[in-house]
């Protein structure tokens, strides 16, 4: 036997042995490596990932379904569409996903005479850029917030479901409502590992042309994130918190005790 | 202002102001589409390069692109700016200081000394007559280097942030993700986690456990949890260890306005942070995330193209002497930078223009899901980071960030770049990596596990 031959029979990959850490993660520890780099297997599971990111974020929101799900959970829906044609221009035109097209804005006013009593809260559900979030957790998370709050006499405007819309687009709808309290629920970008992610922005008072610095932000609604539970409790404490203060945003901090702690598992690197 | 014009053979274009040039003089992007603002044709964009490469520098002292009066980044740019540093180079056109740029006359030395003669509009401006090899080569003479529990921005060094977020902020999915990184030599720059909420006292508990972790092991890096800066201010006031400061920052008060920042803010928790005294080798304390098109997605461009408003971000910057300013290159989307490409292009202007104003320069190399890139467009731009010398990148498991759902470079990304060009981590942290028995000392990688982290694998 060469030297050579022995050389060429040690494996090529190193496995990392602290594989048994990814019972408290999906981050992509403990790969291994080929020399430096990512071995063949793993290359190839995230090549695979990013394609199926790449079709979720290009398959529509069946709005039918969702308006069956949201009608047996108890709330008629209203269809809205943004300003954005398809998902072509909504990808490349932000300002258009942020604004009702004209006929939407017809349908609210004329819903809005017709109901003209204001309401405390209105929730408004956009596809943004994952459909896929929407339809499986939307229908959900409405029922839970809007049990709460009826519970407590909040008196709510229809839901709405805005077809290519975008965070802001909620803030027209709230307006046009006339309500005081406005929850947009989003399909936030699709990440590798979690295609169906919801995020929930909260405005006080929303009209159009509010910025971020106006909104609170819950993220990462799903099974593997933050259960609709704990972001219903959150959300809970922070329209409680900016009826109080007037406000939200920026000057609405969430100080709300942090539940996600509590249930999870200690850090192992400190004694 | 009568505006600038160019001829080329039979055809005349007029631009209507200094913005105007600057906006159509800009190699094409989806941003500037998005706000009506880029060169409706190729011919009039090459026209524009050419108006603004016969203008004299002098021009941007005279002339604003947004008024003073309105924007306190205009004052500030204006404020800051010395004149004696710039003497060396006033007499110059746009053009001719891209050609001193490549001179041998620019050396390192001489364009540390310019750097507080810079506007951050001149900078733009001649890195739109740039190509991709003259952003590299002048920013690669630039050495910016910073300090807290290490040296960071040496020659010879490429440093990175570990990222170890977590959908939750679970404590052990967080360790998990730090252990993975260190095992990997990542985490020189800073440790840093996007928590998943704002909430003040998850954010708290993730300081506290970031500074455990850090002392613990006597790892010669600093910590960050990148929350608002109102967050962190309050924190320090109730004495939360904290060692760097983070905020987004933008180029126009109006952006900033959207972030709910001011400078006074920034300089309130600069102040915090430096009279803490928590760094042992230096005590620049601020890291700031920028990236093009933030303006424009706030509404808040004020008709200034995207690279431009960047830039003027960087003025902010630097006025604060931050340890980091990590542009976020492809984290905004296909609407201000479609594809690899743009990307590209993007990621190596930013670091170009922030080195030549003096700024520690580091890039997440980044694209999202909806964008037209992949990881070999990441490769790209990881590759021409490196040989541009910048200061340090992202590493996160897999390059797959589980909170914030886009993909940057990994922990495996880094090692790629050290081995091939022969970088490494900051001198402190490297020493340490050695000690710990993480790396030998050529810098690779050991064959086993210290015994120091696989003995909590036992007790799991």
């Amino acid at each position: 036997m060469n030297e050579i031959e022995k050389t060429d029979q040690s494996p090529p990959v190193s496995e990392n042995p602290w594989r048994q850490l990814r019972r408290y993660t999906d981050a992509r520890i403990a790969q291994g490596r080929a020399g430096v780099s990512l071995p063949t297997k793993a290359l190839l599971a995230f090549q695979m990932d990013h394609a199926s990111a790449r079709d979720a974020v290009h398959i529509p929101l069946e709005t039918e379904a969702l308006t069956e799900q949201l009608r047996s959970a108890g709330y008629e829906s209203i269809i809205l569409h943004s300003r954005a044609a398809d998902r072509t221009e909504y990808l490349q035109r932000p300002d258009l996903g942020r604004r009702l097209d004209l006929r939407s804005v017809e349908r609210l006013e004329e819903y809005r005479q017709q109901h003209p009593q204001s309401v405390n809260v209105a929730v408004v559900i956009a596809d943004g850029l994952s459909s896929m979030a929407v339809q499986r957790h939307a229908a959900a998370m409405t029922q839970a917030l809007l049990t709460r709050l009826e519970s407590r006499g909040f008196k709510r405007a229809p839901v709405t479901i805005v077809n290519q819309g975008r965070v802001a687009v909620g803030d027209e709808v709230g307006e046009l409502l006339g309500a005081e309290l406005l929850v947009l629920l989003v399909g936030e970008r699709p990440g590798l590992s979690s295609p169906d992610s919801l995020g929930i922005y909260y405005t006080f008072q929303p009209q159009v042309g509010l910025t971020d610095a106006r909104r609170n932000c819950i993220s990462n609604v799903r099974p593997a994130g933050l259960s609709i539970e704990a972001a219903t409790d959150k959300l809970i404490w922070l329209i409680d918190e900016s009826l109080r203060l007037q406000c939200s945003g920026v000057g609405l901090k969430d100080q709300s005790v942090s539940t996600t702690l509590q249930q999870t598992h200690k850090n192992f690197l400190l004694p | 202002m009568t505006g600038y014009s160019a001829t080329a053979g039979q055809q005349r274009w007029q631009f209507t102001d200094l913005k105007d040039l600057l906006a159509k003089a800009t190699p094409l992007r989806s941003g500037d589409c998005l706000a009506g603002l880029a060169a409706g044709s190729s011919r009039q964009r090459v026209a524009a390069q050419m108006a603004l490469a016969d203008l004299p520098l002098k021009t941007f002292l005279n002339e604003q692109v947004i008024s003073p009066e309105t924007d306190e980044v205009s004052q500030l740019i204006l404020d800051s700016h010395d004149l004696l540093a710039f003497a060396p180079i006033s007499h110059l056109t746009v053009g001719d200081f891209r050609n001193w740029l490549l001179s041998d006359q620019a050396d390192s030395v001489t364009l540390k000394r310019l750097a507080m003669g810079l506007t951050p509009e001149m900078v733009a401006a001649v890195s739109k007559l740039m190509r991709v090899q003259d952003l590299i080569l002048v920013a690669s003479k630039c050495r910016n280097e910073t300090a807290f529990r290490n040296s960071l921005g040496g020659k010879g060094v490429l440093s990175t942030r570990l990222q170890p977020n977590h959908p939750v902020d679970d404590p052990a999915g967080v360790a998990a993700s730090i252990l993975d990184g260190l095992m990997y030599g990542s985490g020189d720059a800073v440790i840093g986690i996007n928590p998943a909420t704002d909430n003040y006292a998850a954010v708290t508990e993730l300081l506290k456990m970031l500074d455990d972790i850090i002392g613990h092991y006597a790892i010669p890096t600093q910590s960050c949890v990148l929350t608002h800066v109102t967050n962190q201010i309050e924190a320090i006031n109730r004495g939360v260890p904290i060692d760097l400061v983070f905020q987004s920052i933008a180029g126009t008060q109006a952006a900033n306005d959207s972030f709910g920042i001011n400078l006074a803010m920034l300089a309130e928790a600069n102040q915090a942070a430096r009279e803490l005294q928590r760094g042992s080798v230096g005590n620049n304390v601020m890291y700031f995330e920028t990236g093009q098109g933030s303006a424009l997605s706030a509404n808040a461009h004020q008709g200034v193209d995207q690279q431009t408003c960047e830039v003027r971000a960087y003025a902010v910057a630097r006025h604060f002497d931050p340890l980091l300013v990590n542009t976020v290159v492809g984290f905004i989307g296909p609407e201000y930078l479609y594809d690899g490409k743009q990307i590209i292009r993007a990621g190596l202007e930013d670091h170009f223009c922030g080195k030549l104003l003096g700024l520690p320069m580091g890039c997440d190399i980044c694209y999202t899901n909806h964008a037209e890139a992949d990881q070999d467009d990441m490769d790209m731009l990881l590759t021409q980071m490196a040989v541009a010398g910048i200061n340090f990148i992202m590493g996160i498991p897999g390059g797959d960030d589980i909170m914030l759902n886009y993909q940057t470079t990994s922990f495996h990304d880094a090692l790629y770049i050290r081995e091939v060009l022969g970088l490494r981590p900051a001198p402190e942290f490297d020493r340490w990596l050695q000690q710990v028995g993480i790396t030998q000392p050529s810098g690779r990688l050991a064959d086993s596990m210290p015994d120091a982290f696989s003995g909590l694998l036992n007790k799991l």
